[in-house]
């Protein structure tokens, strides 16, 4: 079974992708053995009436896919009363956690409102996913070029947040391995594969970090989903890492509530 | 004493003994490739691959080739990621490729190094690896001097005369190339003063929306897939747009993996016959004429 910790729904702007459609998206899933993907929208990443991005990942979640597809709601916080769409995401939509693109919504990580939203969503037992860029920065639109996101602050925002769980996706190779090392020891720091690269890539990232920080990760329908499935094929790990990997890790990432729900998802 | 075919039969056993006792998460491609083992890889590197010499890379990377499924590869460069190589430089590189080439044979054939910077010495380096050596194509070339420059015409005439193809180092960023890197365009400007020239681009642009129109119209020019993220349509539009003829796979490891590169074939909406084509068939096709030249079976 694999656990996907990184597939989008909606529409990319630029771009018609095979499996944008929901539907599409869930068969293509199945067909490759995921039995539970984390979906953020892109459009939580452009829009600005975002608690109504999150209305509909929620409705689109529970519409396909049987219970495959856990939304998990964007949040911009530099829009008036963003602590609200926290509270919604928790209380109303029942989310396992919220995806962050400081990015796109003109703030940096070491901007206060970045601490104060991580304290807020760990303090609602939210997992945090932080998406560091979408796009290769050289083939980018020429009106949206955006520079992936600075970590450099995130190690002191992790360690003065106890209890922070937190997933860094698409973990682009232009920000330096010192300053991965660096979030990755500052607290409970995970990452996913969808754009590790470099021969054997995988392999070799659980030579970096901990393995049982390394989380699937497909990056769906923007990257064909293959490529991180042919990544852990690559990897040359016996079976028990590439387990942890796929999905273990995500499960324990989880806590056990969360993940006794997706086995009753599953049987149903 | 393995021969090709006793070691192809192996493999598709070990294949067939790995699809039976597939887990869950295993990859199993839906046109069988790892099973057929006839994957031709058209851009690799012995850079950043583990190793101390070229022949601990080369082997290394036959490990990771084994667990995709890659057949052969063409292999230049040797470690360089500079991108202004001096003449010394090149000649080191090209000697390493001729060493992890020697030490598995069955694996991958060499592809010589060249700069129109240097071209005296290209053209010496060229008799060298390819007319007198073991070396059966030309390139990846990625030197301080774009592809259009006069001085590659006596590369590509050398290319013509000995039918074999080049494979050019091109992209097309966002924010503009580097100074003196070629750009899809400049490859187009070659291939029309070499009509029989046979070139790939490495890239496709990168920005492949815009590479794949670029060369659309010039029929001597194929898109190579390496060396960019796995995005979804790229193989899609090239197969629609230059036909799956003119589509090759390459990696670029180590930089990159087989697996992403790989992806952008299988993961697909293409027909059967036309991955087979752009995972090897094409290029074998390109390279017949100097593989039976050389004496290898094709």
């Amino acid at each position: 079974m694999i656990i996907d910790t990184n597939v989008y729904l909606s529409a990319w702007p630029f771009r018609h992708l095979e499996g944008e459609e929901p539907a599409e998206l869930v068969a293509k899933l199945r067909k490759r053995n995921v039995v539970q993907a984390w979906a953020g929208s892109v459009g939580g990443m452009l829009h600005r009436d975002i608690a109504s991005v999150n209305f509909r990942l929620t409705q689109a979640c529970r519409a396909y896919g049987q219970g495959m597809l856990v939304p998990f709601g964007s949040i911009n916080p530099k829009l008036p009363d963003w602590q609200e769409d926290v509270r919604r995401c928790q209380e109303k939509h029942k989310m396992l956690g919220i995806r962050l693109h400081p990015n796109y919504q003109g703030y940096n990580l070491a901007d206060p409102v970045f601490a104060e939203l991580l304290k807020l969503a760990t303090a609602r037992r939210l997992i945090v996913q932080l998406a560091l860029c979408m796009e290769d920065v050289r083939t980018q639109p020429p009106l949206l070029r955006v520079p992936p996101v600075d970590i450099t602050a995130l190690v002191d925002v992790v360690k003065s947040t106890p209890g922070l769980r937190l997933e860094l996706l698409n973990c682009t190779s232009s920000i330096s391995k010192e300053q991965y090392r660096a979030a990755f020891s500052a607290g409970d720091v995970y990452a996913e594969i969808s754009m590790v690269e470099g021969i054997a890539g995988v392999g070799r990232l659980v030579h970096e970090i901990p393995l049982p920080r390394v989380l699937f990760g497909s990056y769906y329908p923007f990257f064909y989903f293959e490529s991180a499935l042919l990544k852990v094929q690559e990897s040359g790990l016996d079976e028990a890492p590439q387990r942890a990997i796929c999905e273990d890790n995500a499960r324990r990432l989880m806590g056990p509530a969360a993940s006794a729900g997706l086995y009753r998802t599953n049987v149903r | 004493m393995l021969n090709r075919r006793t070691l192809l039969k192996s493999f598709c056993a070990g294949s067939a003994l790995a699809l039976a006792q597939a887990k869950p998460w295993e990859f199993r491609g839906d046109s069988e490739l790892c099973r057929n083992m006839r994957i031709w890889d058209q851009h690799a590197h012995l850079g950043s691959v583990p190793g101390n010499t070229p022949e601990e890379r080369m082997a290394f990377l036959v490990k990771c080739m084994d667990r995709v499924g890659v057949e052969r590869l063409i292999l230049s460069q040797g470690y360089s990621a500079d991108e202004h190589p001096t003449p010394d430089q090149i000649r080191g590189e090209n000697d390493r490729v001729m060493r992890a080439v020697k030490a598995f044979p069955d694996r991958a054939y060499g592809s010589v190094y060249l700069s129109p910077a240097y071209l005296d010495f290209s053209l010496q380096e060229f008799d060298r690896c390819v007319r007198d050596g073991p070396m059966v194509c030309i390139g990846e070339i990625e030197a301080e001097a774009r592809c259009n420059v006069p001085e590659m015409d006596p590369i590509a005439e050398r290319a013509v005369a000995m039918n074999l193809p080049i494979l050019q180092h091109e992209w097309l960023k966002a924010g503009g190339n580097k100074p003196g890197e070629s750009s899809p365009f400049d490859v187009v400007e070659l291939a029309k003063r070499h009509p029989k020239l046979q070139i790939v681009c490495a890239h496709t642009g990168g920005n492949w929306e815009l590479g794949i129109r670029a060369i659309r119209d010039t029929k001597n020019v194929y898109a190579g897939i390496a060396g960019s993220d796995p995005t979804s349509g790229f193989v899609e539009m090239a197969v629609r747009e230059l036909g799956a003829e003119r589509v090759i796979y390459g990696s670029d490891v180590g930089g990159r993996s087989f697996a992403s590169q790989i992806a952008k074939v299988e993961g697909a909406n293409i027909s059967e016959s036309d991955k087979r084509l752009i995972l090897g068939g094409n290029l074998r096709r390109l390279l017949t004429p100097m593989l039976r030249r050389k004496g290898s079976k094709v």
